[in-house]
């Protein structure tokens, strides 16, 4: 089987596929971990008003909250389509 | 005063009761006066694990709700001294757990213990939160398996907010990591996250590494913790653990695929 394998141009490690979804996953979580309990709800209704006048994609808004000591940016970043 | 620890892991079924009562059997072993507690209300489980089920006379629950002592509720440990456990309740509905009841009896319990471990319930409930919120430190349990993993990592994120002494701002949480039913051999083949990688992406100090094991099983089976069984791998990987909570260094052991030879080949290999 192994040898095969080899013949064949190696597969790739089921392990080395794991790693990287988790990478990603795992990255993702830590961003919305210190975020409000309100952002998933303020993120799915700011799309929606935008969605209101212009046509995007669910993936096309990004929305972040830094937090410095004295205040908090809420950042929006919109890719609109061209026209 | 005694330390708490929490044993968690988010996912279920990977080894959070087996692994609190091995290591609250492993300290109680070194001397340590060890307490360790049921928090998985409706689904009790450590009793059985630490062999003490037909003993059971009140739990957690009765003691909250003022219905028996403390003193009443702990079952002493057959095999070592030093050891008590305190079921969680079989039958009520889980809001019968009051965070006022666990901090009165946790208050209660580091007079008298060096060690309070809390065995927590899978998910990121009430039940599990309440399990983790008054620990000193924890323990994640996790399997190389990516469900595993991701669930480990939003418990990372649970400990570092949700707890007493996040609220309080006092020191973090000290979070450890058990890796779990490890498999050298599949892990060898590139079909297994190795433990780097689970220590890279979780970003936490190793605590210890069982390998998937026999011995567990037998374990549980006859309701003894497997750090008794001190030939097993298993139990031995337990002791090591335990050695490193208490701050000792201990290199790490069955984390190497060993090849068979040969010899072991035709003969089977020893027990393990």
């Amino acid at each position: 089987m192994k040898l095969l394998d080899f013949l064949r141009g190696e597969r790739k490690k089921t392990a080395s596929v794991a790693k990287e979804r988790l990478q990603i996953i795992v990255a993702h979580q830590r961003s919305q971990r210190d975020q409000p309990d309100y952002m998933p709800m303020l993120e799915r209704e700011l799309l929606e008003v935008i969605r209101r006048y212009v046509k995007v994609e669910q993936d096309a808004i990004n929305i972040s909250l830094d937090r410095d000591d004295d205040c908090s940016v809420l950042e929006l970043n919109v890719t609109l389509p061209r026209t | 005063m005694a330390k708490i620890i929490v044993v968690t892991s988010g996912k279920g079924g990977v080894g959070k009761t087996t692994s609190a009562a091995a290591i609250a059997t492993g300290l109680a072993l070194r001397g340590k006066k060890t307490v360790v507690i049921d928090f998985d209300v409706g689904l009790r489980n450590l009793d059985l694990i630490m062999g003490c089920e037909r003993r059971v006379v009140y739990d957690l629950v009765n003691v909250i709700q003022g219905e028996a002592g403390l003193n009443q509720a702990l079952i002493r440990d057959k095999r070592v001294d030093n050891l008590h456990i305190l079921p969680a309740s079989q039958t009520r509905d889980k809001d019968a757990l009051t965070s006022d009841g666990v901090e009165k009896i946790l208050d209660t319990l580091t007079k008298d213990f060096d060690y309070i471990i809390c065995d927590s319930p899978a998910g990121i409930e009430r039940g599990a939160q309440l399990a983790m919120y008054f620990a000193d430190a924890a323990v994640v349990v996790t399997n190389p398996e990516v469900s595993s993993v991701r669930d480990s990592d939003r418990i990372l994120g649970l400990l570092a907010s949700k707890t007493r002494r996040a609220e309080r701002n006092q020191d973090a949480v000290k979070e450890h990591l058990l890796i779990t039913r490890y498999n050298p051999s599949r892990v060898d083949d590139g079909d297994m996250l190795n433990l780097d990688d689970i220590q890279e992406i979780l970003a936490i100090d190793l605590l210890g590494l069982i390998p998937e094991s026999e011995a567990v099983l037998r374990a549980s089976n006859q309701g003894i913790p497997v750090t008794h069984d001190a030939k097993s791998d298993a139990g031995q990987a337990y002791t090591d653990t335990v050695s490193r909570l208490l701050g000792e260094d201990v290199p790490l052991r069955f984390h190497e695929f060993q090849k068979k030879g040969l010899l072991s080949r035709m003969f089977g290999g020893g027990r393990r």
